[in-house]
Parts: C-alpha cells; structure tokens; sequence
C-alpha cells in the first residue's frame, strides 16, 4: 500500500474523471488538474471566485466550476485549456449547478429554487423548469443518461417530471401520492423510478418508466419514517433505511418486502462475526496481515440516545451502500455511529461489524472488488472485505485526519480527504489476492 | 327353695293368668307375694306362688327377716306363732307390711319423679339435636357461602390485575403515542421555520430586488460553441422526435420486461422440474409400501388412478411449453404434489404409530433384535475393551514397579541376580570353552605357520632338488647309470626328507579333517622302500591330487601340482 504526499484542498472538492486518468483539485479559486499516476499537474485554472461546486462533464474533457456566492459557473476544457465559458445567472442567484449526462449541458438551480436554468453550451440555448422541489433529492439522472427525473410542486401537491435527455422534451408528469416528497432515485436498469415521502410519513412508490403506479410500501405509520433509500447494482432489491433503526429490503418482482435488517445494541447471533479493526500501525508496502479482533459474543455497541426534542434526530439508518458485485450492504444506524454494519444479501443475514473508536465519518465500496474503505476522523484508514479486515495508518507528518474517501474507478486506489488535504493511497495489486 | 326356680319358665304365662285371680287367703301365706307382684305389670317374674309352702313357713319368715333387715326395717321382723312355723304373728307382720308399702309409695313416687325427669331430659336432648343440626346446616352454608364469596374475590382480583395491565399497555401506548406526536410537532416547526426562513429570505431580496432596479441579466458567455457529445447535428423538435422518444422509452421499458420474465421463466421450469422430481420419488416410496396391504383396495386403486393421473401428468407437463396449458398444468401439478405429499404423511403417521405399537408391547420385531443383539455385543465388547485396558494398564503398572524397584532395593538386586545366575554360570562356561578353543586355534595357527614357513624352506629345497635331478636326468640321459642311481637316491632321501614335513602337514590336515589317511599313509610309505615314488604317486597317496588323474605325469601336470599345494597352503595358513 503507498500512500503519496499530500496535495492541498479546499472544500472537499476533488474528483478523479471519469474515464480515470486525471485528478481535479480546487485550491480556493484555483482549479489544479492533475494527472492520477504521476500526480504531475497538468493545467491550472483560475476562476473568479472561491470554488463552492466542481464537477467533470461525463466524457472527462470539461470541468464545471460553480460560484454559489456569485451566481458564477464557469467550465473549463482540458482539451483546449485556452477555451472558457462562463454563465452568469445574474440577480436570480445560484444554489447548485451539475452537467447533464451527456456534457454539453449545465442545470443550475436558482435560489429559492424558482427555477432549473438548462444552459446548452452547443447552441448557447436557454430552457427553463419550473417550481422544482426543495428536498433532498429532486433531480435524478438515469444511469445510461437518457431519462432525468425531476421533483415539483405546485399547489401544495406533488409531481414528478420526466425528461428525455436528448432534447430535454418532457416525456411524462404525473402526480405523486405523497404528502411531501423528499427523495427520487432511478433503479440502476432505468426502468424503476423510487420516489419516498418526507420522514413524517413511510411511504416509498415505485413508479414505471412510463409513468404508472407499480407499487406502494410503507412498512407503518406515525413513526418517523424513511432516512435513506438505495438500490442495489443488479436492480433486484431496494433498501430502505428508516428511523426506526431497521433496513427493509424491497424484491423487484412482487416489490414486496423480503427482508428486515435490525440493528439491536446487542449482537447475539451466532451467525455474525464481530470484528473490532485493530488499531496498528503497520509500514507500509508490507503485506498486511489480519489484525481482526474477532469477540465473543454477545457484544454490546455503544449506543447514544439523541435528544427527542430536535429535529431530524440522529437515530436510524442513515447510510446505505450495496457492494459492486451485489453480495454486501453496508449500513450505518445513527444512533451507533461508530460501527459499520455488514450484510450479506445472498443469505439475507448479518455478516460483520466493525466498530470503531469513534463515529464514522464515511465509508465507500471498492468499485471492482467487494471492500469496503472506511474512515473516523483519524489518522487511519480501515479497509474490510470479507476475508479479514485491516487499519492503516496513513504516514504522513503532521498527522492527516481522514475525513471522507473517494475510490478511484478502476485504479485500485483510494483518495482520502482531509480538511485541508488530500492524499491518494494506492493498493498494491498483490493485496487483490486477499 | 329351689322349686320355685325350676318352674319359672313353665308357669309363665298361665301363672299371670292364675295370679290375677288368686284371692287374699289367710291358709294360703303365699297369697300376699303375688299381690306384691301384680301391679308390676307384665312380667315373667312368676315364681312366687311356690316362695312358701307349709313346709318351709320357718325359713320363709327368717328369709324375710333378713330381707327387711337388709332394707332397714330391722324393727318390724315377723314372728311365728308356734316353732313349727305354720302360723303367723299378725302385728309385726301388719307393721312390717306397711312399712313395705310406704316404701313402695315412696319408690313410686320417685320413679314418676324420674321418668318425668328422663322425659324433659330427653325432650331437650330432642331439642338439642335438632338445634345441632340446623346449626351445622346453617354453618356449612355459610361455609358455602363463604368459599363461594373468596371465588368471586379472586376472579375480582383477576380481573383488576387484568384491567391494570391493559391500564398499563394503553397508558405505554399513549406515551409512544405521545412522543410521536411530540417528534411529529418539532419535525413540523422545524419545517415551518425553515420554510419561514427562507420566505424571509425571499421578503428581502425581493425588497433589494425592488430597490435596486439594477436587474442583473443573466447571460453565458462562450468563446465557441461545442460541438454536440454524439458528434451529431441537433434536431428540431417535432411531433416525430416526440413519437421516437415513446417508442423509445417504451422499448427499453419491454426489453427490461422481457428480460425478467425470461428469468423468471427459467426459475419457474427450474422449480417445476424439482417439483415433478418430489412427485415422483413421493410415487415411490408411496407405492411399495401400499402394495403391501397396508391400505385398503380403495386406496390402492386410488393410488393407482393418481399414478397414472401422474403419468398424465408428467405427459402433460412435456407439453407445457404451450402458454395456454401453462396454468392448467400447474394448478394440476400442485394439485397432486399436494395428494401426495398428504398421502406421505399419512404413511410416515402410521408407521411412527406402529413403532410406538412395537415398542409398547414389545414384540419381536425384525427390525429390534438386531438392534438390541447389536447393543448386547456393543456393550459386551466395551467390557471386553475396559477389561483388556485394565489389565495392561496392570502390567504395566507391575512393570514399572519392576523397574522402580529394581534401583531401590537389594533385594530386588538379589532376586534379580537370582535369575540370571544360572545364565551367568552358562555363559561362563561358554566363554571358557571359547577361550579354549582360540587357544588352541592359536597354536594351531603358529603351528601351522611354522609348518608352512618350514615347507615353504623345504620345497625351495625340494625344488632345487628336482631341479638338480632333472639336470642329472638330463645330463644322465647318457648311459651314466651310477651317477643317476646316487641322485636319485639323493632324490629319494631328499624325497623322503622332503616326503617329512608333508607327512606332518598332511598329518596336521588329518587332524583337522580326518585321522583316517594317517594309516593309509604309512603303507605306501613302507612298500616305497626300494624304489623312487613319482611324484603324482607320492602326492596321490598324500591325497593331495586325487587318484584317477594319472594324466598329470608330466612336468605341467607337477607344476600344477605345485600350485595346487601352494594353494592348499594358503589355505592351511588361513
């Protein structure tokens, strides 16, 4: 495992392209693009402002930078570093901005979110969407790219607009039966549309591409509800987190609940295995061996209760993440911060936990292999996969507090955010083997 | 006096009769006792008119006598008139009757007074009794009623207990519902002061909006075009491109569809597959088991209908490729899995209830025998195998004593010595006879050594004897017959000196092989007196060549005479 120095960042902002070859950095108004292996920099760009939004086109050759403050998006190409575009949304202010699938495109949402401004950068066209949703997902793009998935609200009620990519024509609008839809999300194939209610009430609808009502689900009432929604990769299940500390597991043929995860302070199955990550240091570029704890059972997770008065409590599932290859969910109870739950999807049952000292921070699946990368603020990064789990620390001075990690698609590596710094970690193509 | 005893139980009942129709006569002084007796009413007491007789007047009236002196009248005691006792003294029979009287009167009179006292006596006992029993009725009732007052106590207590614990759950209930509702309302004002916020935030920069006028537009400003993603030109918009997007949209809608169903085929034939397989092992071990009379004709031709209903079946089911029948087929198939599934558990019912049958009267059955043969030698052999440990372990316990003890004690020591002793003395002998025999074989050898160094002398000589006589034979070939007599007689004595050691050597290897040449030996020797022995001769009766070779005359033969002795040397230095 090689850890490489550390790159200066601001905001969280450092995406790798898509296509893997470069690393985009922001440096409060400087954009730093670099290359993934020799982390030489290749252009630098500056913008107008302190860089609050930055996002690769999908064919890896434009960079969008968003200045929130400002109103300000300005796009930068890679091709022709002399190119440049701006967009300025003027006194109607900016609250978030991305590229459409297909690059060429820019959706910005204005503030209060009266409106989605689509800038074409082809035919330097404007189109407008009206009363978008405020919630906490109100866009969604389907993974091919051709369908995009909208919120709206209009007369205190509910709809959903579906548009063709291609030409931004609107293919269906339909009202939604929820009182107050917080979240949409497109099932991996395209052909499923999950659309939840606000927490005040559990409701999740499958709605077809076409527009028709599937199927409805809510698990029970009055309590608080829904707190996250996934799909798995293969489009079979949809997991939903909730607050009251359970995942349901929803099939895509009778959209029916086939499983219940729970999450009880104290683990006594037989058939989980507990894992404590050890905390070591190890050098590196050393095979790494299995540190794993494993404790006898019944163990007892720390539990913090949440104050019952605030709102949005941190209590229930709030992360969910399936595996790339299906086999594992990764789960996260609020409430229990510091431990990762691991479930193996094909025997429906509760494969590991890993506890940590601290709450975890962020935790992200290995795009190829079925390892999960996970991180608490401190200076060390934990991997698991289901033949043993490892920490490392990451080496450098100073100390660097890993607080969010990003894999890179197909490198075998990992970019570990700090508040200040970023650091790429490369796995060594011998450790594939574990 | 003892007449009247005798015929009390013949007088009975007539004497009653004759009693109450006696009168008072004064020849007659019996008349007066039956008197006394009959206001007694009713009595068998009917001896009194024989108590006196004119006999036994004297006696009568002393018996009486004493009669009123044992009731207290001593001062009126009857007198006879004459010593003969048939008269009677009047006064003090009177006085004595009277005083008899009252004491009847007063008897009497306290009988009634008895009698009345048992009658109230008795009529509150009566009174008692039936008091008791009521109170005892009266008791157990409210017994009764008491047990019956604890039930309806306890199922009231039941009944709070229940009512609490409902009490309990609902008040659970209302707090939960409580604190949902509490959750619910700082989730809304949470909300509304967000949404409060940001209308807030509207007020005002619509207020700056207003006041500023500057109303900045928004713009792009590109320094060139790009070119679409797909390299393709942009389309208009048209009814068209809207139809394509349907027809688009719709068509990866049916290929997902498609694809489901495809595997959901594929599982479905699958499970069908595993389904059919449980049918017919179900036929399977049903039908054997049926034939053998277990079930009654009906239910064999039943099963023999489902079988073949299975046949069909499975006909059927080769045949479902067709969408149609599809639904017919599987409702039949579940259908008969069902049948027979039922029709398994009947049977393995059955069979589980005729083994608890068996056990319970413990039959012989086939299949317990060897079961319990199998437990008998099991158990057998453990003991066998406990036993067998048990002695090793004894053995070797004794062994190891053997050895501990063996360095402790002198004893020990001794007895081991004992054993060995006769061992010891064995081997001793062996070791004097092996000492022995190297001496000997010692002095063997040095004399054998000698001899063979001194034969090893002696046939140089001896070879240069030969040597010599050859020379002479040689040089004697001309008729110098003289000369050649000396040498060979030279020869000869050299011979038979040489002949010496042989003798001795051959003497020697006698001895170790056989004595017996040593005879046959001597005799050739005394007839070779005159003449010269040739060499094979002389070798043959040394038995050293054997006796038929007479080819080996010539000089080779001897030189391979000679070294075959010298081989027999070696062999004798060995």
């Amino acid at each position: 495992m090689n850890f490489s120095e550390v790159f200066k960042q601001s905001n969280q902002l450092c995406k790798v392209s898509p296509d893997g070859k470069y690393l985009a950095t922001c440096v409060q108004y400087r954009l730093v693009v670099r290359d993934v292996s020799t982390l030489q920099i290749m252009h630098l760009y500056t913008c107008l402002d302190q860089i609050s939004h930055m996002e690769w086109s999908s064919d890896s050759l434009f960079i969008l930078c968003a200045m929130y403050k400002r109103g300000l998006v300005q796009v930068w190409s890679l091709e022709q570093p002399d190119w440049h575009c701006k967009i300025d949304e003027g006194s109607i202010g900016l609250v978030s901005s991305r590229w459409s699938p297909d690059g060429r495109h820019i959706l910005n949402t204005t503030e209060f979110h009266l409106r989605i401004t689509v800038w074409s950068l082809c035919t330097k066209a404007v189109s407008y969407i009206k009363y978008p949703k405020a919630c906490q997902k109100g866009i969604d793009f389907s993974r091919d790219g051709s369908y995009m998935a909208l919120a709206e609200r209009r007369d205190c009620k509910d709809f959903v607009s579906i548009f063709v990519c291609d030409d931004w024509h609107l293919l269906r609008h339909f009202e939604t039966e929820t009182q107050d839809l917080a979240g949409l999300e497109w099932s991996p194939n395209g052909c499923v549309l999950a659309v939840w209610d606000s927490c005040l009430e559990y409701k999740v609808l499958l709605y077809s591409l076409d527009g028709r009502l599937l199927s409805t689900y809510s698990a029970y009432e009055w309590s608080l509800g829904v707190k996250s929604v996934s799909w798995s990769p293969s489009s079979q299940f949809l997991a939903i987190g909730s607050y009251d500390e359970k995942v349901r597991i929803i099939n895509h043929i009778t959209w029916k609940k086939i499983a219940q995860f729970e999450h009880p302070a104290t683990v006594e199955s037989t058939k989980a295995v507990s894992q404590v990550t050890n905390f070591v240091s190890l050098i590196n570029s050393l095979l790494l061996p299995h540190l794993d704890e494993i404790c006898s059972l019944p163990v007892q997770i720390p539990v913090v209760k949440p104050d019952p008065d605030r709102a949005n409590p941190k209590i229930g599932v709030s992360v969910l993440a399936f595996s790339s290859d299906n086999h594992y969910l990764a789960t996260k109870n609020d409430n229990m911060a510091s431990a990762v739950w691991v479930w193996n999807m094909q025997k429906m049952s509760l494969e590991a936990v890993l506890e940590q000292t601290s709450a975890v921070r962020c935790f992200q699946w290995d795009p190829r292999h079925p390892r999960l990368a996970l991180c608490t603020g401190n200076t060390k990064l934990y991997l698991w996969s289901p033949g043993g789990c490892v920490a490392v620390q990451v080496p450098t001075e100073g100390g660097f507090q890993v607080h969010s990690l990003n894999w890179h698609c197909s490198d075998n590596s990992l970019i570990l955010l700090g508040k200040e710094q970023l650091c790429l970690c490369y796995m060594e193509t011998d450790e594939e083997d574990k | 006096m003892g007449e009247w005893w005798t015929t009390e139980a013949s007088m009975e009942n007539c004497e009653i009769s004759s009693i109450s129709h006696v009168t008072m006569s004064p020849s007659r002084q019996n008349n007066f006792v039956s008197s006394y007796l009959f206001p007694l009413a009713k009595s068998s007491y009917s001896v009194i008119s024989a108590f006196c007789t004119e006999d036994n007047v004297l006696q009568c009236i002393s018996y009486i006598n004493q009669e009123l002196a044992s009731l207290g009248l001593c001062s009126t005691y009857i007198e006879a008139t004459s010593p003969e006792g048939t008269g009677l003294n009047a006064v003090p029979a009177l006085n004595a009757i009277y005083e008899l009287l009252q004491i009847h009167r007063r008897t009497m009179s306290t009988v009634e007074a008895l009698e009345k006292e048992q009658l109230k006596k008795s009529s509150t006992m009566e009174l008692m009794q039936t008091s008791n029993t009521r109170l005892k009725d009266q008791l157990e009732l409210s017994i009764r009623e008491k047990s019956g007052l604890h039930e309806m106590e306890r199922q009231l207590q039941l009944k709070i207990k229940t009512l609490q614990s409902c009490l309990k759950t609902e008040k659970d209930e209302v707090q939960k519902l409580q604190s949902i509702i509490a959750s619910r309302a700082s989730q809304y004002s949470h909300d509304a002061k967000r949404k409060e916020r940001e209308a807030a935030k509207l007020k005002e920069r619509l207020s700056q909006l207003l006041v500023d006028r500057k109303d900045k537009k928004l713009a792009i400003d590109v320094l060139n075009c790009l070119g679409r993603s797909d390299g393709k030109r942009g389309h208009w918009k048209t009814a068209k491109a809207t139809a394509s997007h349907e027809g688009e949209m719709y068509k990866s809608l049916l290929s997902d569809y498609e694809a489901s169903q495809k595997s959901l085929m594929l599982e479905n034939a699958e499970l069908k597959k595993v389904l059919q397989q449980m049918k017919k092992e179900m036929i399977h071990i049903l039908s054997p088991c049926s034939s053998s009379g277990r079930g009654a004709t009906a239910d064999d031709s039943q099963e023999q209908h489902h079988d073949s209903d299975g046949e069909e079946k499975m006909g059927d089911t080769s045949r479902e490729t067709l969408d149609q029948s599809c639904e017919h087929a599987r409702e039949q198939l579940t259908n008969s899995i069902r049948q027979q599934w039922r029709k398994l558990r009947n049977h393995v019912e059955k069979l589980d209830s005729q083994v608890s049958q068996v056990q319970n009267q413990l039959e012989s059955n086939k299949e317990m025998i060897p079961l319990e043969t199998h437990e008998d030698e099991m158990e057998r052999m453990r003991c066998e195998v406990q036993q067998c440990k048990e002695f090793i372990h004894a053995q070797q316990q004794l062994l190891q004593q053997q050895l501990n003890t063996s360095f402790d004690d002198e004893t020990a020591a001794l007895l081991n010595d004992c054993y060995t002793l006769e061992e010891k003395e064995r081997l001793k002998e062996e070791w004097k006879l092996f000492e022995e025999q190297k001496r000997n074989f010692e002095r063997e050898r040095k004399n054998f050594t000698e001899a063979a160094i001194r034969l090893g002398r002696e046939k140089k000589a001896f070879e240069e004897d030969r040597a010599s006589w050859l020379k002479n034979q040689f040089l004697n070939m001309t008729p110098f017959t003289d000369r050649r007599r000396c040498s060979s007689s030279d020869g000869h004595s050299a011979l038979s000196v040489r002949s010496e050691p042989e003798i001795r050597m051959s003497s020697v290897k006698a001895q170790l092989a056989k004595s017996s040449t040593y005879t046959t030996f001597s005799t050739p020797r005394s007839s070779q007196s005159g003449a010269v022995p040739s060499t094979p001769e002389l070798y043959r009766t040394l038995r050293l060549i054997p006796e038929s070779s007479s080819s080996r005359h010539s000089n080779r033969g001897l030189w391979q005479e000679c070294s075959t002795i010298e081989d027999g040397d070696n062999q004798l230095k060995v």
